[in-house]
């Protein structure tokens, strides 16, 4: 019997993970996909939201503006890329700067500091931003995180501490048995005294099986451009339009690795898997960033990728106990990733009220460092191709990741097992060629520390096969 | 800190064929740096034959070319180190690298950057649809093939007519995949004539020009692809489309020079080319700086690569002797009406005859190169065909000129 179930490994049902693997608790999270973080919290803006956009009084004010204030010592703790870059939200026209003051309202109301800032002063911070702005709200707590090593060094964390990840598996009944649930995957059956449901887009069909009060999520898609770092660069803050009733709107944003997004779009769609890019709505993000830059680098352009926002008609996000032992973590829009620190101890305290929590006696509350070569001096460098000489042989030569860095990813808890697995922890195949180089490499390396065939190598979920046969034919036999 | 007169990044074709061209000349302190655990670069992957026509007069397969000139390095004890990365390059010419031994510094008296190009992806020619494994470039379903023995799909289909996706539709053929077909965004091929002969044509696999992919289709594996016509401003035409079932789409749709570590030194970079300016030594921006082979600009034929190294080895020798190359006077060299690009982009007149490597923008039967001298003819000469996909050179007399501007064109007669 399991203390806790936790159904979906995003970035709130990762969060919450750690936090409950500080007690002495049972926890299992199961997940549908080949690795965490596969789902929404793959494919978003990866913006740290300072706070000033959501309504006062929902929950998605206060745990956003929480939220971001937590980000500081969780990435510190679990070595995550994390940057206050700030964000700037541009008017250009005097219906843009009424927004701008009614944001500004908001912000007092939410407790965020920001700041009115003046034509001149935003070309002081921002050269990029477009010649037609007349004015910009400035919020400096605002960041940019790595969404994929957030999710990974969550789940690392919580299973060095004791949690059981199963992946590849998915729930398809949740029955409430007397005080206790039974958690029925593809796989196999489980039980355990409470179950918290963080399915994202699937939320409502997990709280269907369990509760008479049914609840819909609806999958609203946002598709981007992805623009490769380049010498020159480009922004260095987060541009945002005015929002309006679709949203946020798109944004101009640098990542933390030094690329550059464009997006989201935002429509609703049929179904929830569907996160395929599409040229009519591409061009008209396109379009839309216009209102932010004058100058929109595309020949720089690497990807394009879609994810897909889980909607509720509250618009405000779903944290309740609809029944004893059963809490959903669901209608997890933006700002959804900001907010999850503070909704895994909104959720922590919940489960105190149904659960003894006791301390765990060798808790550990950082994560081992990653390597990151990149940053390090040459004298560091070779110090530690001295002790370690993987480090040294370079695997990916757009973005310089060594062997010893993707040896590390695989055998880390919460290691990597696909492809994309590698390339979200380490980033081969990331930059401008996109693994044209380096994939077979990166495949022969998951092969052989994972001791399987390179035909059972899968670039992401089950089916995502790379190598179907053995060749009958000739090869290059001298290498 | 290790010294050398010459360092070279990259021993593929070019980088050997360099580090000869300097030897040859009498240079003896020269060092190649290799990323990978072979010499010979990219060729090693392409096992079929049809390399060495120009230099050898004979069909070699890659892996033996390279071997050829391997050997030729070696027998010159050239120094070389494999499995060994330039990280970086500095101003001051010394370069950090990294391999299992350690993170080093290196210091040259001149460099040659070799390292060869990349292929465009999908993200890049941004096509729609789903993102499902088996959505590949055909240079990585090759390596996979030749190098690791192993087949990426069983029914293929591929976009862009570059010669590796043509030489790929015959070779996954072969191998017993069926390939459904050739998809290319231009009323013409892009592969060499004698290619979409060889590896089209004899097997029956349809060529469908002005054509593109429309939608890929697939949730783990690619299940299918959606291809349709196009016009002449690159739109979808309505009702044209037609869909293949297929686990596999191979894109062959371009190759760029692969220069990080240029870029990164802020190396002045071609607009057109997408590798560094170069002036008639194929000196960059950078002084003591060169480059050749697929990192200066895209080469159908290895052949040319190796001559071109071969020639920049021996202006880098003279360089180190010398301590520079530079001339007094120079004509500057343009592309004009037709021309995507001429390189170098100037020429020393005390060189006295001028030798350009250029393309066209598009096929031309029966036309006219024109070179013109500050708005005059200076030579014209009759071309049979012109095609993008084939590289051209042309030589003429500059000693009789004074500085200015040299322009090619191409006129159809
Ligand atoms: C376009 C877009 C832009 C965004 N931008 C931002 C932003 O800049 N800042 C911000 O703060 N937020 C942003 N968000 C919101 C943020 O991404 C989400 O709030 C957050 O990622 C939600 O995380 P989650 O863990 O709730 O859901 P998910 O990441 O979707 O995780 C749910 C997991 O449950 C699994 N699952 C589902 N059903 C089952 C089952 N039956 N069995 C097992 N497992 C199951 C899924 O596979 C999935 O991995 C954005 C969202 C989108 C779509
Ligand atoms: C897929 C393909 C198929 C082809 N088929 C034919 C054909 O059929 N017939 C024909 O005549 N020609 C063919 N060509 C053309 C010709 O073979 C190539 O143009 C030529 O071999 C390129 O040589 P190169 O040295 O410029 O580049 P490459 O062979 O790519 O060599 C560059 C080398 O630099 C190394 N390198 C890169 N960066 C670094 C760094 N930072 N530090 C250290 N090393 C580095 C790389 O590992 C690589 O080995 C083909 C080309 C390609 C790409």
């Amino acid at each position: 019997m399991y203390d806790i179930i936790i159904i979906g490994a995003g970035v709130n049902g990762a969060c919450i993970a750690r936090n409950l693997s500080k007690y002495q608790l049972n926890v299992l999270v199961i997940e549908k996909n080949g690795d965490v973080g596969d789902g929404t919290s793959c494919a978003n803006s990866a913006i740290i939201h300072a706070g000033y956009d959501p309504h006062p009084g929902t929950l998605k004010a206060e745990l956003n503006v929480l939220g971001n204030q937590m980000y500081d010592e969780l990435c510190k703790d679990l070595d995550v890329e994390f940057e206050r870059n700030g964000a700037l939200t541009i008017a250009t026209n005097e219906e843009e700067m009424q927004g701008l003051y009614h944001l500004l309202e908001n912000a007092k109301a939410n407790n965020v500091k920001v700041e009115l800032i003046d034509k001149e002063k935003l070309f002081e911070l921002e050269p990029h931003v477009t010649k037609k702005a007349i004015g910009a709200l400035y919020a400096p707590t605002s960041g940019i995180i790595n969404p994929f090593e957030l999710c990974v060094a969550l789940m690392e964390n919580a299973m060095d501490n004791g949690v059981q990840l199963n992946l590849n598996e998915k729930v398809i009944e949740v029955i409430s048995e007397n005080n206790t649930y039974l958690v029925k995957t593809d796989c196999g059956e489980y039980k355990c005294k409470m179950v918290i449901n963080c399915a994202g887009l699937f939320g409502d069909e997990i709280q269907n099986f369990v509760c008479d009060e049914k609840v819909e999520i609806l999958p609203r898609k946002g598709e981007y451009y992805l623009l490769d770092h380049f010498v020159d660069g480009f922004v260095k803050h987060t541009l945002f339009s005015v929002p309006s009733s679709k949203g946020k709107g798109v944004l101009v944003s640098p990542t933390t690795s030094g690329d550059y997004l464009v997006g989201p779009s935002s429509d609703f769609i049929e179904d929830k898997e569907d996160i395929s890019t599409n040229k009519d709505v591409l061009d008209n993000v396109l379009k839309e960033a216009y209102r932010l830059v004058d100058n929109v680098p595309m020949q720089h352009l690497i990807r394009e990728f879609a994810g897909i926002r889980a909607y509720h008609k509250s618009n405000d996000f779903i944290i309740n106990e609809p029944t004893a032992g059963f809490i959903n973590v669901i209608g997890m829009q933006s700002p959804g990733l900001s907010s999850a620190p503070a909704v895994a101890l909104k959720v922590e305290n919940m489960i105190m009220k149904n659960l003894e929590l006791k301390i765990r006696d060798n808790y550990i509350k950082t994560r081992r460092p990653l390597y990151r070569l990149k940053n390090k001096s040459i004298e560091e460098r070779d110090k530690l191709i001295k002790e370690n000489p993987l480090l040294g042989r370079i695997i990916c030569r757009c973005e310089q990741i060594s062997e010893g860095e993707i040896v590390d990813a695989i055998h880390r808890n919460c290691g990597a097992r696909t492809i994309k697995g590698v390339k979200k922890r380490v980033r081969p195949g990331y930059g401008k060629c996109q693994g044209g180089y380096c994939q077979t490499l990166v495949l022969k390396i998951l092969a052989r520390e994972l001791n399987k065939d390179m035909k059972d190598i899968n670039f992401k979920n089950k089916g995502s096969y790379i190598l179907c046969e053995e060749s009958k034919g000739e090869k290059n036999v001298k290498l | 800190m290790l010294n050398y007169d010459l360092v070279i990044i990259g021993g593929g074709s070019a980088g050997i064929a360099s580090a000869i061209g300097a030897y040859d000349n009498g240079l003896r302190s020269i060092l190649v740096l290799e990323k990978e655990a072979y010499l010979g670069g990219i060729l090693n992957q392409c096992i079929h034959n049809g390399f060495g026509l120009h230099l050898f007069n004979e069909e070699l397969s890659g892996p033996e070319y390279a071997e050829r000139f391997a050997n030729e390095l070696i027998k010159r004890n050239i120094e070389y180190r494999l499995e060994t990365m330039v990280l970086k390059i500095n101003k001051d010419l010394t370069m950090v690298c990294s391999s299992v031994n350690g993170c080093e510094i290196i210091k040259a008296k001149a460099i040659i950057c070799a390292t060869g190009c990349t292929e465009r992806t999908r993200g890049a020619i941004a096509t729609q649809g789903d993102r499902p494994s088996g959505v590949m470039t055909a240079g990585l379903a090759q390596r996979y093939l030749n190098i690791e023995g192993y087949l990426v799909g069983k029914k293929v289909f591929i976009l862009g007519s570059g010669d590796i996706g043509l030489i790929m539709a015959r070779r996954m053929t072969l191998e017993g995949a069926k390939v459904l077909g050739v998809a290319e965004l231009m009323p013409y091929s892009n592969g060499l004539s004698r290619n979409i002969v060889q590896c089209l044509q004899d097997f029956n696999i349809p060529l469908y020009l002005s054509h593109t992919v429309k939608r890929i289709i697939g949730k783990n594996r690619l299940e299918k692809i959606v291809i349709c016509e196009v016009d002449n401003k690159n739109n979808f035409v309505l009702n044209t489309e037609k869909e293949f079932e297929v686990d596999t789409l191979l894109l062959s749709v371009g190759l760029i020079p692969n220069n990080p570590l240029l870029a990164n030194l802020g190396v002045k970079m071609h607009p057109r080319t997408k590798g560094p300016i170069v002036d008639d030594n194929y000196e960059t921006s950078v002084p003591g700086i060169f480059a050749c082979g697929n990192g200066l600009h895209v080469h159908d034929l290895v052949d040319f690569v190796t001559n071109e190294g071969i020639y920049v080895g021996k202006k880098v020798s003279e360089y180190i002797k010398n301590g520079k190359l530079a001339s007094e006077k120079y004509v500057t060299i343009e592309a004009g009406n037709g021309i995507s690009y001429v390189l170098p982009s100037k020429f020393a007149i005390d060189k006295g005859v001028a030798e350009i490597k250029f393309r066209v923008t598009k096929p031309h039967q029966k036309s006219h190169i024109n070179v013109i001298y500050n708005g005059e003819i200076l030579k014209s000469i009759k071309k049979q065909y012109l095609l993008p996909a084939e590289m051209e050179d042309i030589k003429f007399d500059i000693s009789k000129l004074d500085c200015g501007n040299i322009v090619l064109e191409v006129i159809d007669d």
